[in-house]
């Protein structure tokens, strides 16, 4: 590898270790987040002039910050220039040329960090551009890999970003923290988001393009540095915990054909145990700051039941089903009905689980839901009745979209038969 | 993706300096925070631990110490998008040796932790 090359690759490597940063703490300067993107961009074609006739500096993302800074303040210096020769003397751009920046910039990393994630995860943004601009401000992803992990064509997701900062530009929104009486909702929006990242990478299987299961390895660093910035918000460590958790099962989700393995059919010897242990650290962190437990929180209690027991049989299904209770209270859906209804059909048997099961029948949103009718076959085939559960596994298959998941149907509708 | 990271040393004869301590814990809780360190923890000289061989069929446990020119001193267990960002932690790491430990000198291995990356498909 010659130097060049190597300069290239690490000078691309800064940048996705400290764009964030440097994206955050210029936003501060220039209260305009994609100004902000473009000064550390420039800062970034400057480095690629220069590390590879100097050298990488020891400390890259200072030297960038540095850079950037006074590219920001020269820009700002013109601007007020020429807005005073404009004669527009009588606004004063004092506040914004504050001597103060260059001492204060440092040590607000973290909370410019925080300010920034609030941003992009702005409700008056569509969840979609949310998705977006977060990656690129703060996963310092390319456009192009936006869209490959999202499947969409890239023109729609440069758009969106476009659109985006446009959309928090003219409605000036500020580049502060929500005030605290809409901290837990602005908060929500956040997690969601990264929630949404996170399962978009989740749902993909290991023979799907390499970028969407980066999608989670994205989502944990970004969850991972909001519990660094936000500590104190129980929520915020429930998410990451529920995420850990559930990456520790990625190498036991397929089998060696790609086929999806059910959680209780997995092969627990491959969960991951470096994950269960930060899982379970994060989830006692989110249980210690107390309160009510927060959506997150509960179902991360939920899946660390999963992750402690050894074997599928040891699972605390009992305390499996009153955490979905306190969840069906809290944030009430049918999904989590069926998931509870699973829950007391494992603790208290198929009788009660059906009896739970059939009070969803009629439910609208579950209407041609696969896994309905397939839970009802288990409880059913379970209970020895196989000619109603074969039914359910037939229904099963016809509804679900996913063909590996139709033939494992199909394989237990015909094994009922027998 | 996941990189184990395993740091071999010489100290010298001077105990490592509070200042090296303290930058130690600073850099592990900002590599903490930038969600890629998930795990980390220093080794006990090799006089506590003990080698497990198979030579010839025959099994052997030998207790330490062993002769090796540097001891190990931590390991690193980072996630992170690359090679190159999993060395640059660990150059990181070096580099505080090198400006607050006078006389120190070691080297730190960058090992790539097989991952689901490694089953994927290529990339479409």
């Amino acid at each position: 590898m010659t130097a060049g090359v190597e300069t290239h690759r690490a000078i691309e490597t800064v940048w996705r270790m400290e764009s964030a940063r440097l994206i955050a703490g210029l936003t501060r300067l220039v209260r305009d987040v994609g100004q902000a993107e473009e000064l550390a961009q420039d800062a970034l074609v400057i480095a690629l002039e220069q590390w590879p006739r100097d050298g990488v500096p020891d400390n890259p993302g200072a030297w960038l910050m540095a850079t950037a800074k006074h590219r920001a303040i020269d820009q700002l210096r013109r601007r007020t220039n020429h807005e005073r020769k404009l004669q527009e003397i009588g606004r004063d751009h004092s506040d914004r040329l504050d001597p103060d920046w260059d001492d204060d910039l440092d040590d607000q990393i973290g909370d410019d960090l925080l300010r920034l994630i609030f941003m992009a995860c702005h409700p008056i943004l569509s969840t979609e551009a949310r998705v977006a601009l977060t990656l690129r401000l703060l996963g310092g992803l390319a456009t192009d890999e936006i869209a490959r992990a999202f499947l969409v064509p890239e023109p729609t997701v440069a758009q969106r970003i476009v659109r985006a900062k446009r959309t928090l530009a003219e409605k000036q929104v500020p580049f502060e923290l929500p005030p605290p009486a809409d901290l837990s909702e602005r908060l929500a929006s956040v997690l969601e988001v990264i929630y949404l990242v996170y399962n978009e990478g989740y749902a993909a299987t290991a023979g799907d393009d390499w970028m969407r299961p980066t999608l989670c390895t994205e989502a944990l660093r970004l969850g991972r540095i909001l519990a660094g910035l936000a500590p104190t918000e129980p929520e915020v460590h429930g998410l990451v915990a529920l995420m850990e958790i559930q990456a520790s099962r990625t190498a036991a989700r397929t089998d060696a054909d790609g086929n999806p393995v059910l959680l209780l059919d997995q092969d627990r010897s491959t969960w991951d145990r470096l994950l269960i242990r930060r899982g379970l650290e994060a989830l006692t962190k989110a249980e210690e700051l107390g309160g009510l437990l927060g959506p997150y929180t509960l179902q991360a209690a939920i899946a660390a039941c999963h992750a402690r027991a050894a074997t599928p049989e040891d699972t605390d299904w009992e305390r499996i089903a009153t955490l979905y209770q306190i969840l069906a209270q809290i944030s009430p859906s049918p999904i989590v009905e069926l998931n509870r209804a699973v829950a007391v059909g494992m603790a208290s048997g198929p009788a009660a689980g059906l009896e739970r099961l059939d009070k969803l029948m009629d439910e609208r949103v579950l209407q041609g839901y696969h896994l309905l009718p397939a839970v009802r076959g288990d409880l059913l085939a379970k209970l020895g009745r196989a000619d109603e559960a074969r039914v359910e596994f037939e229904r099963a298959a016809e509804l679900t979209r996913n063909a590996r998941e139709r033939a494992i149907f199909l394989a237990r509708a015909s094994e009922l038969t027998a | 993706m996941r990189y184990l990271v395993l740091l071999r040393g010489t100290n010298p004869p001077t105990p490592p300096p509070a200042e090296l301590m303290e930058g130690i814990m600073k850099l592990g809780e900002e590599a903490t925070k930038a969600g890629a360190l998930l795990d980390t923890a220093g080794l006990q000289p090799s006089v506590n631990g003990a080698r497990v061989a198979l030579t010839g069929g025959q099994l052997s446990v030998t207790d330490g110490p062993f002769t090796e020119a540097k001891e190990l001193i931590s390991y690193a267990i980072y996630e992170v998008r690359s090679k190159e960002e999993a060395v640059e932690w660990a150059n990181r790491f070096v580099k505080l040796h090198r400006d607050l430990w006078e006389g120190w000198e070691g080297e730190a291995d960058v090992l790539k932790i097989f991952g689901p990356e490694d089953f994927a498909g290529p990339p479409a």
